[in-house]
């Protein structure tokens, strides 16, 4: 069931186009990446989709109702987490995840607990002014006053940026509780090692437009993998095989890269070569990310 | 002071200096201009000695006492003692609130931001940051009471001598380099910027209350708050330096003790502990109207205490008012006769309308304060909440209201009760708190004004500033210069009546509050229509 949906939705500021044609869909129980460089239009988006921004033109849906005109009743269900978490430097970090829940109108003795508990695997003191607060602890106040929210789908823009590795574990522990509980995030981020291991469905966004999307897998096949082998019988002739780029010998191993589809050609040939040794590593979305900006970036 | 410790100081000096010389500057030429203009515009009102005595009058009145401190000279009411008495206190106050100011922004403020981790990374000692702010508030002060005392004696009137305006212009640099030093104790103390200023102030504030409690009968309690202190020198007419040089020694020991505490103490870390704060807000902070107050609540409060003495203040003229206008040709012409009607009444009428306008502007910065907080990047986090836009913007204007009615209200109250006690038939409260009520339609469309800017434009908040100003200057001062009749319309101020001379006009408070409330109307309909936060 499809809880988000924008089409050819589009947005400009003047004469600068921000968004050009964004068709995002987060399905029910999806942690959903929202990747992209800076400036490529993910807060935008997120803006648009929190109706704090009007789009030029196309829709945005979210729980079947529009995001600009239902605003309210959508924001019953969402929380959100800004990408600059700003304050009130003279309320308390306590004081503001109260205000919170009382302007969303359920502050139940169940949310309390957990928001307690929150605080507790956050490790945020709730005593302290919010203009006393570093970057990475406004961003705990935010983060928890949204996961103890209850709210059916959760918008994170880039929400660890400020985050210790520890935290960053905290966070990622508290995204699986999410998934297990049924429930639906839209994470942007540009940190891949953190999509690679929380999100289950990638959407990437460049210039405005969304280029490429699918789960991890799906993307993985768009791209190639690395293989280092040493086989019994010399490799000859592998360069004249579709598909197999970056080949070069080290330590007596010989690596390449080859495309999904040709996985099999290769390997057959490899395997007839008596393989004494192989290795082989996923692409990362690293490789993901940089074959669709180079690749996009030359062809313009 | 060389040594170590102070390594960089004058590198850090020029920068800290490139910093903060335009804000500076402005403070500077702000304080020496509107001292000059009050020596020439007194020179001007006040030419007969009649006129002079009749001040005079007012001055020994023991409200003016607390405001402005002990009147001196009074049997020759010089326009050189005139000035010195009335503006003394005033001048130094600004100075130090401009120290205040500078000061902690370039040290506990700077601490705060993270700034003085960078610079303290270089090779500069621990007290070299420290060391620039004092060279330059040294050199500020020092300017300051300079430029003060040229342009004083600059003026050419024949009281306002030159021994004295050296005088004037030294008290104001000693008390700026004392409440530097206080801010740069303090900074030493508290680990936020904001605490420290709220400290910084609240002392100022302190001082000047117990200064004015000293000043109505008790000698040694005036002399314990610096700013009584410097009160007895008596500039322009007797010129003691005493103060000066007391108030010079207690400034470099608040300076060095804050070199001591510096030297001792960790980065970023105050010598008191902050105590832990609310954990939970109180049951009331729940909707957007109780943020809204919570947000401004010691603005709020400020402003209608301010209001309160303004009223308080204008009443304590009341006494001697006949015989005061009678003798002043200024007033005179601001208030031309009306058949039918006492001076008092007239002027009543006049200050209601300025306090009017003055207690517009705790509600107009309510409204703009959602502006302040669009730009701050906090309504992001509000209006993902299930929170319409229409409902915070009626919040804050329904804040804004009540306290510019309060503040209108108080001031009422504040003039009445001063009024009755120093008027022998006292002054009638039904009239005035009608007086009061009827110049509510105008601030309500001033406030509406500022709703449209939102609506539409919140970057451009100077705007509603300067229609405020121009009201003042249009209905205030368009009588005296003679402006023509529509400028002052342009206002709606220019509608108002001033009770009880002139009429309350049902018709013209029912237009202004139509005006209001399409105004309103319209505003929130931009604001509920357009992008927030671009």
């Amino acid at each position: 069931m499809t809880i988000l949906e924008t089409v050819d939705l589009r947005k400009r500021f003047g004469d600068f186009f921000a968004l050009n044609g964004v068709n995002l869909k987060v399905q029910r129980g999806q942690i959903h990446g929202f990747i992209g460089p800076n400036g490529a239009g993910k807060t935008t988006t997120m803006r648009i989709l929190l109706g704090l921004l009007k789009a030029t033109s196309g829709t945005a849906q979210l729980f079947g109702k529009d995001a600009w005109a239902d605003a309210v009743e959508i924001h019953k269900l969402l929380a959100y987490v800004p990408g600059e978490v700003n304050l009130w430097p003279n309320l308390t970090g306590g004081e503001v995840l109260d205000l919170f829940a009382r302007l969303r109108g359920r502050l139940g003795q169940q949310n309390q607990r957990l928001r307690k508990e929150l605080i507790e695997r956050f490790e945020l003191d709730p005593s302290r002014k919010c203009g006393t607060y570093s970057k990475g602890n406004r961003q705990k106040v935010a983060l928890i006053a949204a996961l103890a929210s209850g709210a059916e789908l959760l918008i994170l823009d880039e929400p660890t940026s400020g985050l210790d590795p520890l935290m960053e574990q905290v966070f990622q522990d508290c995204i699986g509780e999410l998934k297990s509980q049924g429930r639906s995030v839209l994470l942007s981020s540009h940190i891949l090692s953190e999509v690679e291991k929380t999100c289950d469905y990638i959407s990437i966004i460049r210039d405005g437009v969304i280029i490429e999307n699918g789960t991890l897998e799906e993307l993985r096949h768009l791209t190639s993998t690395h293989v280092a082998v040493q086989t019994k019988r010399p490799i000859q002739g592998l360069q004249e095989f579709p598909g197999v780029h970056d080949l070069r010998e080290e330590d007596g191993l010989t690596h390449f890269s080859v495309e999904a589809e040709h996985m099999g050609t290769v390997m057959a040939y490899l395997s007839s070569l008596e393989i004494v040794r192989l290795e082989s590593a996923p692409p990362t979305l690293e490789d993901l990310f940089i074959r669709h900006y180079e690749g996009q970036g030359a062809g313009r | 002071m060389k040594g170590r410790g102070f390594v960089g100081s004058s590198a850090l000096g020029r920068f800290f200096w490139r910093q903060e010389r335009r804000q500076a500057a402005l403070w500077c030429a702000a304080i020496v201009l509107l001292n000059l203009l009050v020596v020439l515009a007194y020179n001007q009102i006040y030419q007969s000695e009649a006129e002079r005595q009749a001040m005079a009058e007012t001055m020994s009145n023991p409200a003016m006492t607390f405001m402005l401190g002990p009147g001196y000279g009074l049997d020759d009411y010089t326009i050189g003692a005139m000035v010195g008495h009335e503006m003394l206190l005033f001048a130094a106050l600004a100075a130090a609130v401009m120290n205040i100011l500078l000061v902690n922004a370039q040290t506990r403020g700077a601490e705060e931001d993270g700034r003085q981790e960078l610079l303290l990374s270089l090779p500069v000692g621990r007290l070299s940051s420290l060391g620039a702010v004092f060279a330059l508030a040294v050199a500020k002060n020092l300017g300051l009471a300079l430029l003060t005392a040229a342009a004083m004696w600059g003026a050419g009137v024949e009281s306002v001598d030159l021994a004295g305006s050296l005088l004037f212009g030294m008290v104001l640099g000693v008390t700026g380099l004392f409440f530097g030093g206080l801010t740069a104790l303090f900074a030493q103390l508290t680990e936020a910027g904001r605490a420290n200023l709220a400290l910084s102030l609240g002392a100022l504030g302190v001082m000047y209350v117990v200064r004015g409690m000293g000043d109505l009968g008790r000698e040694w309690l005036a002399l314990i708050s610096p700013l009584g202190l410097i009160l007895r020198s008596q500039v322009y007419v007797r010129n003691f330096w005493w103060p000066v040089w007391a108030m010079l020694g207690l400034g470099i020991l608040l300076w060095l003790g804050a070199f001591g505490l510096k030297r001792e103490r960790d980065l970023g870390a105050g010598l008191i502990r902050w105590r832990p704060e609310r954990k939970a807000s109180s049951r009331l902070l729940g909707s957007p109207l109780a943020l809204a107050f919570r947000l401004q609540r010691t603005t709020i409060i400020s402003w209608i205490g301010a209001l309160f003495f303004l009223g308080l203040s204008y009443g304590s003229v009341f006494g001697d008012l006949e015989a005061f206008l009678a003798g002043n040709e200024f007033l005179k012409d601001i208030l031309p006769a009306v058949q039918g009607y006492s001076l008092t009444e007239q002027f009543l009428g006049m200050v209601v309308l300025v306090m009017a306008m003055m207690a517009v502007i705790p509600g107009l910065l309510a409204v703009l304060r959602l502006g302040r907080e669009e730009a701050g990047g906090r309504l992001e986090s509000l209006l993902a909440l299930p929170v319409t836009r229409l409902r915070l913007l009626a919040s804050f204007t329904a804040l804004s209201v009540l306290v510019s009615g309060a503040a209108m209200l108080v001031s009422g109250l504040g003039l009445w009760l001063a009024a009755s006690v120093v008027v022998e038939e006292g002054l009638s409260l039904p009239m005035m708190l009608r007086a009061c009520l009827a110049q509510l339609p105008a601030m309500l469309a001033m406030t509406s004004a500022s709703v449209l800017v939102m609506g539409f434009r919140p970057r451009w908040s100077g705007l509603v500033w300067g229609y405020l100003g121009y009201s003042f200057f249009a209905v205030y001062f368009g009588v005296l210069v003679r402006l023509p009749e529509w400028m002052a319309k342009l206002s709606p101020f220019g509608f108002s009546p001033q009770l009880p001379v002139e009429p309350f006009e049902p018709l013209t408070a029912a237009a202004l509050g139509g005006v209001s409330l399409a105004l309103w109307v319209l505003g929130s309909v931009g604001y509920v229509k357009r992008d927030i936060g671009v």
